[in-house]
């Protein structure tokens, strides 16, 4: 580090202090939802249902935790189908996504700009545009209210990202490798499985992670429209089963919440390092 | 290997998978979306020509007022969420201590399944038992609760700022990859010759973010538009349709009526605003790219 870039970076302490209040109010906007969230979990139905509001619970307890379980006795279902949809979508994803980032990488050939393009635009569809179509098409495949029904079309959109991502990553990989294996007599299929596929594998991790999350985080709507089976329900859907009759169960519905969510935090603590530089990755330098 | 004709042939090979399945996935959808929309398909088993009558019938008094709202909703949105995220990614880009953690901390709305944070806005707006009704009535703002989700006005601001929120991580951790790309070189040089911090902000970083904050605001304003869990979850397009955007009101009339014809209809007129969005950027990022070299 050169001398400037230390001087530059020190501040004064009313500097610091504007700095750290920015952040506080920042996070304090990103972050209420969930510390208030928590602490409903931990209130019974009786405190939250009670005027005037309380922040802070009174004698709270980790009751709900226990309790979710007995309410909605599928909840662990829910959580076993949101990991399976969400782990066959990265499969497939990566399996297309890897020849076709290669392909983009390292062939020139007429259309490749307007292709790159066209799988860009293909994510202005996702969600509910499309969703009569496909919801025709999965009739027609006979595969409403069935895992297919809400892998098939998740995978369509998280294709983009992920080859946007990886070709990125594979343009960094100096060519005179792969042109090395080639004069050595090794075809294409060879090297790229061989070659480019070992050094690229932090770049495929990285899609797979987000391809992941991308998949868990938005199961909604086509779990909504194509599923109506609660034994293939993935989470998101699947909380609206703490939605009674009369009342929603708030305190259960937000324990169920954090115990959904307990995954993907805990992977974004291991892994946020690659999250952060694949997410924005391809947004920066394109 | 590049140009020859079976390097050619092989870029299609590997290519032809991830192309088959989006067209299959979403072009052929694309097309049926647009034949559907000149028909009167139902749950009904026959289905007619109808021409343009699905068109003629959206066009009313109640369906500009749909466009307009969708407008509206999504320039706020958008416009909030550049401002929170460049506010968010300038105090992150901040060489404090504990900004690696403060980055972690930024993650969770868009990591976490929209529905859930979506539940808890929910609870939030929540007009007799709510958080911010009742902080609102302890600091004295208001005297009676006020049920957020409950009053057309409300629930349009409640549903964009829940929009926004979720939106924000995003754009911040964008604009903060684009603010530590820039030459650290530049900020020595200005420094040397004196210029305070929020100088070189004001001169250095903000001008040569101005690329990424308008590819940032594009991509924003295509999901922005698009956003339909939010909505949904939070009120369905009420009180009276005071929250009902195309995309709302586009699967209440196909999914929630049956009526596919009416529906796709509407979906064909967001293809076209997306279009429009979708050229506008490709322009705008080409030009900006150009601009570059």
């Amino acid at each position: 580090m050169s001398k400037p870039t230390v001087m530059i970076n020190r501040y004064s302490w009313y500097e610091l202090l504007g700095i750290y209040a920015g952040i506080l109010v920042f996070l304090t906007f990103v972050l209420a939802p969930f510390v208030e969230g928590f602490l409903v979990s931990l209130k019974p139905l009786s405190q939250l249902f009670s005027s005037p509001y309380r922040f802070f619970p009174e004698n709270g307890s980790f009751e709900a935790y226990r309790t979710m379980w007995v309410s909605v006795p599928g909840f662990a279902r829910y959580i076993f189908n949101s990991f399976f949809i969400s782990s066959v979508v990265t499969i497939i994803v990566l399996i297309l996504v890897v020849p076709a980032a290669y392909s983009f990488a390292r062939f020139e050939f007429r259309g490749a700009g307007v292709l790159l393009g066209a799988f860009l635009a293909v994510k202005m569809f996702s969600g509910a545009v499309l969703l009569i179509p496909l919801f025709r098409l999965m009739r027609s495949l006979g595969v409403l209210n069935t895992y297919l029904a809400m892998i098939v079309p998740g995978v369509a959109f998280i294709i983009p990202t992920g080859i946007w991502l990886l070709l990125a990553y594979m343009k960094r990989i100096p060519r005179e490798l792969d042109e090395a294996a080639h004069v050595d007599g090794a075809g294409y299929f060879y090297t790229l499985r061989r070659v480019i596929i070992p050094i690229a594998m932090p770049g495929i991790i990285v899609v797979a992670i987000s391809s992941f999350i991308e998949a868990y985080a938005q199961q909604f709507i086509y779990a909504l429209t194509f599923n109506s089976k609660s034994e293939y329900a993935p989470l998101p859907v699947g909380l609206f089963a703490y939605f009674g009759r009369q009342e929603v169960i708030w305190n259960e519905l937000m324990a169920a919440s954090f115990v959904g969510i307990a995954p993907a935090v805990v992977a974004i603590f291991f892994l946020q390092r690659y999250l952060v530089s694949g997410l924005t990755a391809g947004a920066v330098k394109q | 290997m590049r140009g020859s004709r079976s390097a050619v042939i092989f870029a299609w090979i590997l290519l032809a998978p991830a192309v088959l399945y989006v067209m299959a996935i979403v072009a052929y959808p694309l097309v049926d979306t647009f034949i559907l929309s000149f028909t009167d398909a139902s749950l009904k088993k026959t289905t007619n020509w109808v021409g343009w009558a699905n068109y003629s019938k959206i066009f009313n008094a109640t369906f500009a007022e749909v466009i307009i709202r969708t407008f509206v909703w999504t320039f706020f949105s958008v416009s909030i969420k550049m401002l929170i995220g460049t506010f968010g990614a300038t105090m992150l880009n901040a060489a404090v201590p504990g900004r690696a953690l403060f980055r972690v901390l930024t993650m969770p709305p868009w990591i976490v399944p929209m529905a859930i944070g979506i539940f808890m806005w929910g609870w939030m707006y929540n007009g007799q038992f709510g958080m911010i009704s009742g902080m609102m009535q302890r600091l004295g703002m208001v005297d009676s609760p006020i049920a957020f989700l409950a009053q057309g006005s409300t629930a349009f601001w409640a549903t964009i700022i829940t929009d926004v929120w979720i939106g924000v991580p995003m754009v911040t951790l964008y604009l903060l990859a684009a603010m530590q790309a820039i030459p650290q070189d530049l900020y020595e040089a200005a420094w040397t010759d004196g210029a305070r911090r929020f100088y070189r902000f004001r001169r250095i970083t903000l001008p040569l973010l101005v690329p990424s904050m308008i590819t940032m605001s594009m991509l924003s304003l295509i999901s922005t538009f698009n956003s339909f869990d939010i909505i949904w979850i939070l009120t369905r397009g009420g009180p009276s349709g005071e929250t009902t955007t195309m995309i709302i009101d586009t699967y209440r009339t196909a999914i929630g009526s049956n009526k596919y014809g009416e529906g796709a209809a509407r979906a064909v007129l967001i293809c076209i605003f997306l279009s429009i969005f979708c050229v506008c950027y490709f322009r705008v990022t080409s030009r900006l790219s150009a601009g570059d070299k």
